[in-house]
């Protein structure tokens, strides 16, 4: 994708929303090999920045720095989960590695056309039905209350005690912020993946992955853009 | 932003949040909010918590605050101008978005976990 929309004036920059910092992404990145910026993230900042609440998320800037379209879900390529879902599981497959693999088949997700928006976006710039008008990105952007404000100021507690070795002073303003902001998954993934790998039902925090978006429905789970 | 004290350094709150402290108040893109004179180089954080909408959340602990974003606009993005965004790259070298200007730019989200 890189290859051929950086000639035409394209940059992809990625962020890595990781509390854990380059140890957490370093693995992914290398096997990648980036030629675009690749930034880490550790306090998911860009949450607060743009309103970004789960990933992969993808937002447009033009070459003015104004933004064309603000976060929404972003497949620049494919959507990787997909490929992750086998066709036959080996019957002794963990039950909840079941479910969540069920969960994940029902989140609807639309690469193809993404990738057709980007490049007419990236061919026609401000002529292309897919560059929104400032009005628009705004109107479009995360409404942002004040337990969502107070949601961030949790995370951000949260990330930093478990950065400076007290991940169990984390907890308490973790759950905070899943609970004063529960659609915002990177939050809740970022905490629950500390609990458990895999993100399963634990004694830490209420939710799990698949529970959570079961309950809030799969189909609600993204923010599709309206290509 | 991670406060160890209550007095914000004025220009730390401007390179974190956008809002810079000018006579006629804060001001970020083409928004300004009122603002009390301050003295030296740091304002009380409760009255920028207030005036500007966010959030200050102590933990007790370990003496510490946090600064949540502003909420004056009632959405995360109050102006189209896209926000300075500087992070560090995968390499450890600081990277800032507005270095990209003159380019269109896919800011695109992902984690690990």
């Amino acid at each position: 994708m890189r290859k051929e929309l950086h000639p035409k004036g394209l940059e992809i920059v990625t962020v890595a929303l990781d509390v854990g910092g380059i140890d957490a992404a370093k693995p992914f990145i290398e096997r990648a090999e980036p030629e675009h910026p690749s930034l880490i993230d550790q306090a998911h900042s860009i949450d607060e920045l743009f309103g970004v609440v789960n990933v992969p998320t993808g937002i447009w800037i033009d070459e003015g720095g104004i933004i064309a379209r603000p976060p929404e879900a972003a497949w620049p390529g494919k959507a990787v989960f997909r490929k992750m879902i086998p066709k036959e599981l080996p019957p002794d497959t963990d039950p909840w590695v079941v479910r969540a693999l069920e969960v994940t088949s029902k989140i609807p997700t639309a690469p193809e056309k993404y990738v057709e928006a980007l490049r007419d976006w990236v061919d026609r710039g401000a002529e292309s039905p897919h560059a929104l008008s400032p009005d628009e990105v705004l109107a479009r952007s995360r409404p942002r209350p004040r337990e969502a404000g107070l949601a961030a100021a949790h995370f951000e507690l949260g990330q930093h005690l478990h950065r400076a070795g007290f991940p169990d002073d984390a907890v308490p303003h973790f759950r905070e912020a899943h609970r004063l902001q529960p659609d915002n998954w990177t939050y809740k993934r970022q905490a629950w993946s500390f609990a458990d790998p895999l993100q399963r039902p634990n004694d830490i925090y209420e939710g799990d992955w698949a529970g959570d978006v079961e309950k809030s429905g799969p189909e609600n789970y993204y923010v599709l853009p309206d290509f | 932003m991670i406060l160890e004290s209550l007095d914000v350094d004025v220009a730390e709150l401007e390179r974190r949040t956008g809002w810079a402290l000018k006579p006629q108040g804060a001001c970020k893109a083409e928004f300004c909010v009122p603002m009390p004179a301050h003295q030296g180089g740091t304002i009380d954080a409760s009255v920028v918590s207030e005036r500007l909408g966010m959030a200050l959340v102590e933990d007790a602990t370990h003496g510490l605050w946090a600064l949540g974003p502003d909420t004056v606009a009632g959405r995360a993005l109050a102006s189209a101008e896209a926000p300075e965004l500087e992070l560090p790259d995968w390499r450890g070298e600081a990277f800032q978005l507005s270095s990209l200007r003159g380019m269109k730019v896919l800011l695109l989200a992902w984690a690990s976990w």
